[in-house]
Parts: C-alpha cells; structure tokens; sequence
C-alpha cells in the first residue's frame, strides 16, 4: 500500500470528508460501544441467572434505565441503518455516486422511527409505568 | 465509468468481508421478524415498548418479563424463537467481534501484539458463543 498512514490526531481533524466521513467515525464508534454495553449486559444477565450477584443486578439496572435505553436505541439504529446503506450501496457499486442522498435518506428513515422511540420512553419514564 | 473485472482470491479477510455484508442485512432481517411477531402476539394488550423493543433485539423468553404476558408458553418460548436466538447471537457475535478486530487492527498495524490480540478475540468470541447457546437452550 503506498498510502500515507501516520497521519497525526490534529491533523486528522482538519480532513473535511462530510457527511460520509462522519457516517463512518459513528459506525466505528457505534460498533464498539455495541461490543462493550451489549456484551456486558449479556454477561451480566448471564451471572444474574447463574449466580444472583448483586454486581451484575446494578450494572443490568443501569442498562435498563430509561436514559440508557434511548443511548442503545440510538446505537443500534444508527448502526443498523448506516450498514445497510454500506452493503447496499456495496452490492450495487453503480449506486455509490448517490452515497450523500443515500445518507439523507438515512436519517430521513432514522429521525420519525428514533423520535416515536424517544417520545413514548420519556413518555412512560414521567408517567411512571415503566 | 468504466469497470475491470477482479478475480478476487479468497483470503480471510475477503471472506470477513463477505460475511460482514450478509451478517447484517440478514440481522435486520431477523430484528424484523421479531419485531413483527412481536406485534402480532399481542403489542395492542400485553406488550409495552421496551419489552417490544427487547424482543427485537433478541427474542428470549427473559426479556418478557417485565410485561404483563399471561402465558410465556403460549408463542413466545419454543424451539422456533432458540432457533432465532441462536441464529442472531451468531450473526452478532460473529459480527461485533470481527469488526472489532478490523477496528483494532487499522490502529495497531502489523505490529508483534497482532497474533495476541487475534487469539484473544477469538477466545472472547468462543466464549460468547459458549455461554449464549448455554443461556439459550439450557436456562
């Protein structure tokens, strides 16, 4: 590979890539964030069967709060989303010229179903039923 | 524009990259079909929007706790929703941590930690596998 790796923090910041720059930092920050929230929540639901620690109950009742929900909605929406926008736009390569349409389309199919989510959790999260 | 034909060899990472595409879409699709069954064995009466939202992620009869269902034997725990528990979580799994290792290597590059940290994804990806079929078939 002839390209230029060591590309500093500070001047990585000055790249101006746009809309699919940013889709690709938030995919990779998504994905990770998925591994660590998810994964613990798998292994704390497992201990929480298995052997009842009171360790694994607090971290399953952070993750269940109201505020942690809407943050994992939105993880795995966006993730979702952008990915199969990536595999669309991969499988049909001729489409690739339409990728900043394709992104808008994106969030026009992410904000009304993320914001119904968001509007009946804060919903029943201030009337008190779950 | 005009395009070239490549004969790709099928090397690891070509495979990886294959299964990431398929992994996922077929991800959305399965999140769907839970998501739809969900609404079809009883949003309207028994089932709020977290215990909906859970069922999407992952259809297991502990993630329906919290509602008001009368009879989980009654659609929501059989061998139909392990096969779907089964497949989601080796889709995720497989997926998350071969992303993860995609992410980790563009960082470390061909460094001598690389074989270390393969093995050490691969174990964390055994285990998960593990522990998840334990959950879903034997609890």
């Amino acid at each position: 590979m002839g390209l230029k790796r060591r590309v500093g923090f500070f001047a990585g910041l000055k790249y101006r890539g746009g809309g699919p720059m940013w889709a690709w930092i938030f995919h990779r920050v998504t994905g990770i964030a998925m591994i660590l929230f998810v994964g613990t929540h798998i292994f704390a639901s497992f201990f929480m069967q298995q052997t009842g620690s009171d360790f694994a109950t607090t971290i399953n009742i952070i993750y269940e709060s109201w505020i942690f929900q809407i943050v994992v909605v939105f993880i795995v929406m966006f993730h979702g989303l952008n990915g199969m926008r990536i595999a669309i736009l991969d499988i049909w390569p001729k489409f690739q010229v339409f990728q900043r349409e394709a992104l808008w389309l994106q969030w026009l199919i992410f904000i009304p179903i993320f914001g119904l989510t968001v509007f009946i959790i804060v919903q029943r999260a201030i009337s008190g039923s779950s | 524009m005009s395009s070239r034909t490549v004969q790709p060899g099928l090397s690891f990472e070509y495979v990886m990259w294959i299964f990431t595409r398929i992994s996922g879409l077929s991800l959305i699709l399965l999140a769907l079909v839970g998501a739809i069954s969900a609404f079809a064995l009883g949003a309207r009466t028994q089932v709020d929007l977290p215990t909906l939202i859970r069922w999407t992620f992952f259809p297991n009869p502990n993630h329906i706790v919290n509602s008001e269902i009368p009879d989980i034997a009654l659609g929501w725990a059989n061998a139909f929703w392990q096969v779907m528990q089964i497949l989601i979580v080796f889709f995720g799994v497989t997926h998350g941590f071969n992303g993860f290792r995609v992410v980790i290597e563009d960082y470390i590059g061909q460094s001598i930690a690389k074989p270390f940290i393969r093995g050490l994804i691969f174990l964390f990806w055994m285990f998960s596998l593990v522990v998840a079929v334990y959950v879903v078939l034997f609890s």
